[in-house]
């Protein structure tokens, strides 16, 4: 029987709301820890260079010091910090603490002290002398002979050639590229360069640590990956597994920069020198440079097509950089390939990448992973076609793109680090998306020409479509255990890590609606590595439709446990009943009922039976969400300045189990979109040091900066997702980079193929523009 | 030293060293409400109002607060009543993480007791100084005009019932 949803797709308030909005002890830091101590990192001064002497007698000397660690003092354990499913696709090339330093804020030693000023006081009495060796800045540079070696050391493992400075290397073609290039009519190539983002959560990385009264290993993190960093922090310490806690609090953002095992090595190692308890926080200076950042790119992109416009062939070539270290390396680029170059049906497609170690801040997981490069390449490059063809963009797009009942193959061949599997459309409102998102642009009278509202300011709309996944095929899994009690309610525990979108909220209405009672019946717990099941963590956009299918799971044992247990009160066929409004009821005449307190009390009391259960759940499959963005904005030639004016996008995100949530996802996204195509830029001089970091000088969209959004969810029912979801939080924002540089385009005639867009920028192309111009009158 | 102030209409007082900032001594007492987001007055989530108006609490000494009204997140709703801004943000989806949305719902409380129906301009001037990765600012806009709205209502009633 299919009874109308009564949880699922309700805008209810976030189950942790009414904290929130009250300023409740929440995050990491909001609680009061007798004896804690600060944690401060001596970070590197050079880009790249070898310690040669280091001397800590001063530092420990210093009263209120507990404990200075330096690579002397800890186990040497090659790891890496992605904070992926075991065996990590990345290489194992980062150590607790080391000998060498490879990028300007590397650690050299830590210290743990009564207060953060005497904390700050001895790392200045740390000594340590180095011996500076040439550094590799520039992507480009790095395989060429005789670029300096960053990891010249012998333990490190998974590195493609180390001694040409690549860390990972990817080749992939389904069909054959050069014959398709062939068959074209037309051939376009094109290079396009990508800068460095940071995600800029408000809430700094943040650990505490300590050693509880079993002296097990406490880490309250503010992570994405609670039992990624538990199995990671007890090899790298070396204890096991079981003797470490990792508790995930109310997290303040994460954006993927905390899918990593970030503080949590190095807080607890100190926790476990000085026994007692000590707190990590990264100012925000060191959040720019000590933390993580998008990898930065160089993509060559190249399409063939035939005259009507039918994309024949199409090749992405590209070089990235992963920093000093190759968290998230392979699968990162690996996605710049899979995810964006099937949202054509060309039937030749070849991608080749290279990512090389630069001695610069380490990139890692970033929202959208990989798929922003590569989308603002292909985006930008479609256009550029279409236009060239004489093709409107939306019909070009139209032509081309991946439909219900299509199968991507190229995701076949590019999984996690390794070969994947398959990729099935069973669900794809992309041509609606389109169509709305148009409409709400007013696509069809702007593209034809835009009245300017002063002869300087000159205006255009622009869009792009895009995909990405829902969880990692056949690797992702989540679980999910439940149990009733007395007053009819349910503690749901998850190993899910809700980042802050709201994912408890999601995983809650899923379990009311699965058991049929009402959002406030279910509590739930998450991100505890002692009292929740295994999820891997919040990342891939996997939550919603992995963690959710496994709370689904199990809502449906346990509802068939409740059933049972009121066919034996009620003494009719379980096959009669069913559950809804906090009861279950007979169907059909003579209604009789119980409700779920009555039923509960009857299980825990009379048949002294706990109603519990729990259930695994991964997919062998990540069905994409898809994404149309469109962008009009105003072109300022005399200054340079580009004016966002509206920014509508139009989303598939399966059915949205909280749409005003999902819309929320969708307009961050958006925001840090903009951010990406004209603003943000992490800046490293020559020596590899940061230029900027402070909110002051890396500029993020805010309130007076946003330009009108309009959000438009065309929900399908994804057969693979729990009631129909898929996922939301990283296709939007791939869109406004390649959107706004078309629609620039569309303003002023000229082509933007680096990020960010700088008003300087702008400026110099119109004047060689205008000089080109002039040359042919 | 000791500073004596009023915080969310209780009167208090605490001893700090010169330097301590008022972001640390009011976190310190327990105001968790209060967010270190970049100690240098960038992205407001330390916000407090002193007096009415929106105040960077971590760019201020503890000691600079002698004799002030501090008014905090934890001070705005009354048991278990919300605040009219804290129902409109939780109404429309407008907190996401909700580390910035104290300072967001002060910075709007301070406005909308200085006017008390805002434009969307205004709005957006009042949550300007309040950096926000997660939500694009629609939905906060929306929440506080929402509120503000409701508030105008409310006292529309109350007037009419008089």
């Amino acid at each position: 029987m299919n009874l109308p949803r009564t949880v699922v797709g309700r805008n209810v308030w976030k189950v942790e709301g009414v904290t929130l909005v009250t300023g409740g002890p929440a995050f990491t830091d909001d609680i009061h820890l007798p004896g804690l101590l600060h944690g401060k990192i001596l970070p590197s001064p050079y880009a790249h260079a070898r310690i040669k002497r280091i001397d800590t007698r001063k530092a420990k000397a210093l009263p209120g010091v507990h404990a200075v660690l330096t690579y002397k003092d800890v186990p040497r354990v090659p790891h890496t910090t992605a904070g992926q499913s075991w065996p990590e696709p990345s290489p194992y090339d980062t150590y607790l603490l080391d000998n060498k330093v490879r990028f300007v804020g590397d650690r050299v030693a830590a210290v743990a002290a009564e207060s953060r000023a005497i904390a700050e006081k001895a790392l200045r009495l740390i000594e340590v002398e180095y011996d500076v060796l040439p550094a590799v800045l520039d992507m480009e540079q790095a395989m060429a002979p005789g670029a300096a070696v960053i990891h010249d050391e012998p333990d490190s493992t998974g590195i493609h050639d180390a001694a040409r400075n690549i860390a990972g290397y990817i080749l992939r073609e389904i069909g054959n590229v050069d014959e398709g290039f062939r068959e074209s009519d037309f051939v376009f190539e094109r290079e396009y360069r990508t800068q460095r983002q940071q995600h800029c959560s408000l809430e700094p990385h943040v650990t505490i640590s300590w050693p509880d009264g079993d002296g097990r290993l406490v880490i309250r993190t503010s992570t994405q990956v609670p039992y990624h960093s538990r199995r990671q922090v007890a090899m790298i310490l070396q204890i096991p597994v079981s003797r470490v806690h990792v508790i995930k609090p109310r997290m303040g953002g994460g954006f993927g920069g905390k899918q990593e095992m970030l503080l949590e090595d190095i807080c607890g190692a100190l926790a476990l020198a000085a026994r007692r308890p000590v707190k990590i926080e990264y100012t925000r200076e060191e959040e720019f440079y000590m933390a993580r950042t998008r990898h930065p790119q160089i993509l060559r992109m190249k399409m063939g097509v035939k005259r009507d416009g039918t994309i024949v062939a199409s090749q992405l070539t590209v070089v990235a950089t992963t920093g000093a270290y190759g968290s998230h390396a392979n699968t990162v680029q690996g996605n710049t390939g899979s995810k964006v170059l099937p949202l054509y049906r060309a039937e030749h497609m070849r991608f080749e990448c290279h990512v090389v170690y630069t001695n610069t801040p380490v990139a890692g997981a970033f929202r959208g992973y990989g798929c922003p490069q590569g989308f603002f390449a292909q985006e930008s490059l479609v256009d550029e076609i279409a236009h060239e063809l004489g093709i409107d963009p939306v019909e070009f797009h139209r032509r081309n793109v991946i439909r219900l009942g299509d199968i991507d193959r190229l995701s076949a061949q590019l999984g996690e680090g390794k070969a994947g599997l398959p990729r099935h459309i069973r669900s794809c409102s992309l041509p609606e998306c389109m169509d709305r998102g148009a409409a709400a642009i007013g696509w069809t009278s702007k593209r034809q020409a835009l009245p300017a509202p002063a002869r300087h300011l000159k205006r255009g709309v622009g869009m792009a479509c895009t995909m990405q996944g829902s969880g990692i095929a056949g690797i992702d899994w989540a679980s999910a255990f439940l149990k009733m009690n007395e007053d009819g309610s349910f503690f749901l525990q998850v190993g899910a890590a809700d980042v802050g979108g709201g994912a408890d909220t999601v995983l809650a209405q899923i379990a009311a609606e699965t058991l049929g009672v009402s959002l406030d019946k279910i509590v739930i717990t998450s991100g505890d590595t002692d009292t929740t099941p295994f999820d891997v963590g919040a990342y891939a956009s996997s939550t919603t439709i992995i963690s959710g299918g496994a709370v689904k799971k199990a809502a449906e044992k346990v509802r068939e446990q409740v059933l049972r247990m009121a066919a034996k009160m009620l003494e009719t066929p379980v096959e009669n009943l069913t559950c809804g409004d906090n009861r279950v009821s007979t169907v059909g005449e003579g209604k009789k009922s119980a409700t779920m307190t009555e039923i509960a009390l009857h299980a825990l009391y009379k048949e002294k039976t706990q109603i519990m259960d729990g259930a695994s759940h991964f997919n062998t499959d990540s069905p994409p969400p898809f994404c149309a963005t469109f962008a009009e904005v105003e072109v300022d030639t005399q200054t340079g300045m580009v004016r966002v004016l509206h920014m509508a996008t139009a989303v598939d995100p399966g059915i949205a189990i909280n749409p005003a949530q999902a819309e929320g996802q969708v307009e961050g996204a958006v925001a840090q979109g903009l951010g990406y195509a004209l603003t943000e830029e992490l800046v490293l001089d020559d020596a590899g040091r940061p230029v900027n970091p402070s909110f002051l000088d890396y500029k993020v969209f805010g309130a007076k900066d946003m330009p009108r959004l309009t959000t438009i969810l065309v929900e399908t029912d994804e057969p693979l997702g729990p009631y129909g979801a898929k996922s939301v939080a990283e296709v939007p924002i791939n869109g406004p980079a390649p959107a706004i540089v078309n629609a620039i385009f569309h303003a002023i005639g000229v082509r933007f193929r680096k990020l960010p867009i700088r008003p300087e920028d702008l400026l110099r192309a119109l004047r060689e523009k205008e000089a080109a111009d002039d040359q042919c009158v | 030293m000791e500073v004596r102030l009023n915080v969310n209409g209780k009167a208090k007082q605490w001893s700090v060293a010169p330097g301590d900032l008022l972001l640390d001594v009011l976190r310190r007492e327990g105001y968790f409400g209060v967010k270190r987001g970049c100690e240098s007055g960038e992205c407001g989530a330390c916000t407090v109002l002193i007096g009415g108006t929106p105040i960077n609490s971590c760019l201020m000494f503890a000691a600079q607060a002698e004799g002030s009204d501090v008014l905090t997140i934890e001070g705005l709703s009354h048991g278990d009543e919300l605040d009219p801004l804290q129902e409109a943000f939780l109404d429309h989806g407008a907190v996401q993480c909700g580390f910035c949305t104290p300072a967001m719902i002060l910075n709007a409380k301070a406005l909308l007791n200085r006017k008390p129906h805002p434009s969307e301009e205004e709005v957006r001037e009042a949550l300007a100084g309040t950096f926000c990765r997660c939500t694009g600012f629609r939905k906060p806009v929306e929440a506080v005009l929402a509120a503000a709205s409701r508030a105008g209502r409310k006292a529309a009633r109350r007037e009419a019932a008089r």
